[in-house]
């Protein structure tokens, strides 16, 4: 399973999946600057967390044009495992490969902390490892992460992952991931790198990873 | 011949003119004087402060670069080392305080860097008035997303750091920032070396932006401070990011980078006059070659510009192409601004013309070092007394209200802001000193930062010793061993012969405390002139300090752990002196806070071995609020409740609500009793109950006074802050 992280100028979780998939994994994995467009050879594009291009103008709407993201659309077209995480969700919302959009959190504040959240579908590439319906813990980190979308009904059966209990940003419907009609493409708010260790406080995180290495 | 007017604008006094002038030899021109002015300023020159920090203890075995540099740095290990800094933001935030908060972060993350270290962890401490203050949640609510809005987006994790809200604090908001890094081998310097190396400016462009914001820092803050918002310059996060991981590629790639610096206050001129005293050469600058963010910048403009996101590189002459694109990929200026040339010289050259020449030790070591006038305030020793000891009738809606109150409160509204979790790192905040682990490393570090304005006011050389000792017993109380210090003092204008003798006082108690326990101080700041028109801050001196934890099995934590386990006071608690119960009754800070340093260095050594040789279970320090506050945390974080009986001779209000230091609480297994008596025989120690499952009771001498839900408890404290920032 090759794994390839996509940095774009401002990205900052880079490094931290790059950690989790070489290091507690031992999975071939390298980086991919932004301006590279070839993708030979990998089997999953993790598109991580930070502030690509400073968030500016709007969380994810430079990066989109960077040109690893037609290499990456063409990737997704093919099949290709892609997980975007956090700031990678909102890219991949700008970059329509997937629905709906990420506003403002409600409280218009950044919100770093555990938050508690529900397994809606475990029957994708991503989810293999947890059980339906399994209430799990992982940490949210960001300023956008209000799901929207105008029509919910269009997408309810690609939710994958729901704040359980408390709702931290406004997100419609709870929702804090979801994947494309097909399957293979996943962004969620949460960072599943942040909680991969026992010694950072949750191993719930690491499961998203060893899903992607078993659907392969 | 210039007027006292013009030179007052430039914070300079006629007799430090008439000083410069006979140095120089001749009249400087405005943009030289421009270049004195700033390199002069209190904030650049250290002018009252210089002899007396020359009290601090700063060596040991494992200091590998003590002060005088970016930031300070100790071995680790034989590959790591750590580097460490802390500098305030005081000024530009009481004005200005979302830029003045998030440059501050900027500035010291590029300290850090410029020791060739990647910055790991932020720690804030920050002091402000009261919550019930409009413009206090103004500045306090703009501080913390300052921060939030700049250490986000730059990947480095906000950590730790404290807050305090006291009313000397209202106009002028003190925002300390600290970063610590890691880097492989020897620490880099800022230095300039090599005649005909080039001096290379990397990063942002330069503005018109924060234009004598040294000098600025160094004026007492009036209401026409508001007018100077220019001088506070705006930072940009995404800049700094891209700036952190050029750089750290440079460096990793090429060793064509001989000497690296910040770029802070007074710019191109400070920094570059630093790196060639340093090295003992001269630099020649030409203006032109500067990349410039507006048209028509004079000389004086680009070499004070305070633009942030900039630093100083020297790079051996012929190898600049060797790390140029790996600036260019980031998008980054890497712009040839001048050389090293062998004359002690700063020259300016614009478009090939000389406009202006100034000796080297003019701006570094011939900056004028002024001795104190100090006088001890009269008023303190009535200060020192309080008349009437309060009695109080419900002790546990004392406790309540002060767990609900801004300063003994759950700090999440905060910290929830702050990335804390990014790199990966974090292992425990939020409770004491927080907990980094070092990736591929057994071993833990342990950061913290402390210091009491409210006991220094009272007597600051014993609130200066406790500032050290909070800081160390913080530490050990996690299971780490300290290591070293870095500071950030501040007060009000020196020149005031009070304000002075609080400072020599605060450094002589920090010094003394820090020689003894053996923490050299490695590296930090003064900021003065930390008063308004209505008041003047407490003397707050706040340490910085880090700590290494052997391996995950000695981590200690303040949280009851079981229901059954026996609960222990070290130390003697008591004495009301400068405690915030005294604060809330009387309206003020009174009494004398007390210290034993003698015990303070047994407690420390035992606690630590004690931690290492899993005698006890949680160790929690107890400081601010006193016993009851710290006996509430354990309960509140362990989610469990206590039952304690507390023999003593000295009033209820004494024992729960007293600052004397240092007292430690700590658990322990039930079957442990004895060979933990045995162990702290040589330090007061005292049994006083149990863990129990849900109730908050305290007896004293059999009375029971106190008897709480731990659920009411939690409820207090969750949402002391966020309860006046809806």
């Amino acid at each position: 399973m090759n794994f390839g992280i996509v940095v774009f100028p401002g990205t900052n979780c880079d490094r931290d999946c790059y950690y989790v998939i070489k290091d507690i994994l031992n999975q071939p994995v390298k980086f991919i600057w932004h301006k590279e467009n070839d993708l030979r050879g990998v089997d999953c594009v993790v598109l991580p967390g930070g502030f690509s291009y400073g968030d500016y103008l709007r969380s994810g709407a430079i990066a989109r044009f960077s040109p690893i993201m037609t290499s990456v659309r063409e990737f997704a077209d093919k099949g290709g495992l892609v997980i975007g995480i956090c700031n990678g969700f909102q890219i991949l919302t700008e970059a329509g490969l997937l629905p709906g959009a990420l506003g403002r959190n409600i409280g218009l504040r950044f919100i770093c902390k555990y938050v508690n959240l529900i397994i809606e579908r475990n029957d994708t590439p991503f989810t293999s490892e947890f059980k339906k319906g399994e209430i799990v813990r992982m940490p949210i980190a960001h300023n956008e992460g209000n799901y929207y979308i105008d029509d919910l009904s269009k997408i309810e059966k690609q939710i994958v992952l729901r704040y359980y209990g408390e709702n931290p940003n406004g997100a419609l419907d709870n929702i804090a991931g979801i994947v494309n009609e097909r399957g293979n493409v996943f962004g969620l708010m949460p960072h599943p790198e942040r909680c991969s260790e026992k010694i950072l406080g949750s191993e719930d995180g690491l499961r998203i990873f060893k899903s992607i290495v078993r659907a392969l | 011949m210039r007027t006292r007017e013009e030179l007052k604008r430039i914070s300079m006094t006629v007799e430090e003119y008439e000083l410069a002038k006979s140095i120089l030899g001749r009249e400087p021109n405005d943009l030289e004087l421009g270049m004195i002015a700033v390199m002069w300023s209190e904030h650049c020159g250290y002018k009252h402060s210089r002899k007396t920090l020359k009290l601090f203890p700063t060596t040991g075995p494992h200091v590998l670069q003590g002060p005088g540099e970016n930031a300070g740095v100790i071995k680790l290990d034989d590959e790591l080392a750590l580097a460490m800094k802390m500098e305030s933001h005081n000024h530009p935030s009481a004005i200005e305080p979302y830029q003045g908060a998030a440059t501050g972060v900027g500035g010291i993350v590029r300290d850090i860097l410029a020791m060739g270290a990647r910055p790991i962890a932020l720690l804030d401490s920050l002091r402000f008035g009261l919550l019930s203050n409009s413009r206090v949640r103004y500045l306090f609510s703009g501080v913390v997303s300052g921060i939030a809005g700049y250490g986000n987006c730059i990947g480095v994790p906000t950590v730790g750091g404290e807050l305090a809200f006291e009313e000397p604090y209202t106009e002028n908001p003190l925002v300390n920032v600290m970063c610590i890094g890691l880097l492989k081998g020897r620490p880099k310097s800022g230095r300039a070396v090599g005649i005909g190396n080039s001096l290379v400016l990397v990063g942002s462009s330069t503005g018109r932006d924060g234009i004598h914001g040294a000098t600025f820092a160094s004026l007492e803050l009036t209401s026409d401070s508001i007018e100077r918002r220019p001088a506070v310059q705006a930072g940009d996060p995404f800049m700094e990011k891209l700036l952190i991981e050029a750089v750290l590629e440079a460096l990793e790639k090429s060793d064509a980078i001989v000497g690296i610096q910040d770029m802070g206050a007074a710019g191109i001129t400070s920094s570059s006059a630093e790196m060639a005293g340093r090295g003992g050469v001269g630099v020649e600058i030409e203006v032109t070659k500067v990349p410039q963010r507006e048209k028509g910048m004079t000389p004086e403009e680009i070499m004070l510009s305070e633009s942030q996101e900039r630093m100083l590189l020297c790079v051996e002459k012929g190898r600049e192409d060797e790390i140029r694109p790996i600036f260019e990929k980031w998008g980054l200026n890497f712009a040839v601004i001048g050389q090293v040339i062998e004359e002690n010289v700063i020259r300016i050259k614009e478009n090939g013309v000389l406009v202006g020449e100034l000796p080297i030790d003019l701006l570094t070591e011939k900056v004028p070092a002024y001795d104190l006038v100090m006088k001890e305030p009269k008023k303190l020793k009535e200060l020192q007394v309080i008349k009437e000891i309060p009695k109080i009738q419900d002790y546990g809606e004392m406790i309540l209200k002060l767990l609900g109150s801004p300063n003994c409160s759950a700090s999440n509204w905060v910290y929830e802001q702050y990335d804390h979790m990014v790199e990966t790192n974090t292992v425990s905040i939020g409770t004491g000193a927080s907990i980094l682990r070092v990736k591929g490393k057994p071993y833990l570090l342990g950061i913290t930062t402390d210091g009491e304005g409210r006991y220094c006011y009272l007597d600051p050389y014993i609130g200066g010793m406790l500032a050290v000792a909070e800081s160390a017993r913080n530490l050990v109380c996690i299971g780490a061993k300290p290591l070293a210090i870095t500071d950030c003092l501040n007060f009000g204008n020196p020149e005031d012969p009070e304000i002075a003798w609080y400072f020599v006082e605060t450094v002589k108690g920090m010094s003394d405390c820090a020689r003894r326990l053996n923490i050299p101080v490695i590296s930090g700041n003064v900021s003065f002139y930390n008063e308004s028109e209505n008041y003047t801050v407490y003397p707050t001196p706040v340490v910085g300090m880090v700590g290494k934890i052997e391996s995950v099995e000695s981590i200690c934590t303040p949280k009851f752990k079981e229901e059954g386990d026996i609960i222990y006071i070290l130390g003697n608690p008591g004495n009301l002196g400068g405690s915030l119960f005294i604060e809330k009754f009387l309206g003020e800070a009174r009494g004398k806070p007390s210290f034993d340093l003698e015990l303070e260095i047994k407690m420390e050594d035992l606690l630590l071995k004690a931690i290492n040789d899993k005698l006890i279970k949680s160790a929690q320090d107890v400081s601010r609020g006193g016993l009851a506050i710290a006996l509430a945390e354990c309960s509140i974080w362990g989610n469990l409740g206590v039952d304690v009986d507390i023999t003593t001779d000295k009033s209820p209000e004494e024992v729960l609500f007293g600052e004397a230091q240092p007292v430690v609480i700590i658990s322990i297994d039930p079957d442990k009793e004895k060979k933990v008596e045995e162990f702290f025989k040589e330090i007061p120690i005292k049994k006083i109950g149990k863990v129990i499952r849900d109730n908050f009771v305290i007896k004293i001498n059999s009375n029971e006074v106190v008897n709480l839900e731990i659920e009411s408890l939690k409820r207090e404290w969750r949402d002391g802050i966020g309860k006046w920032m809806k």
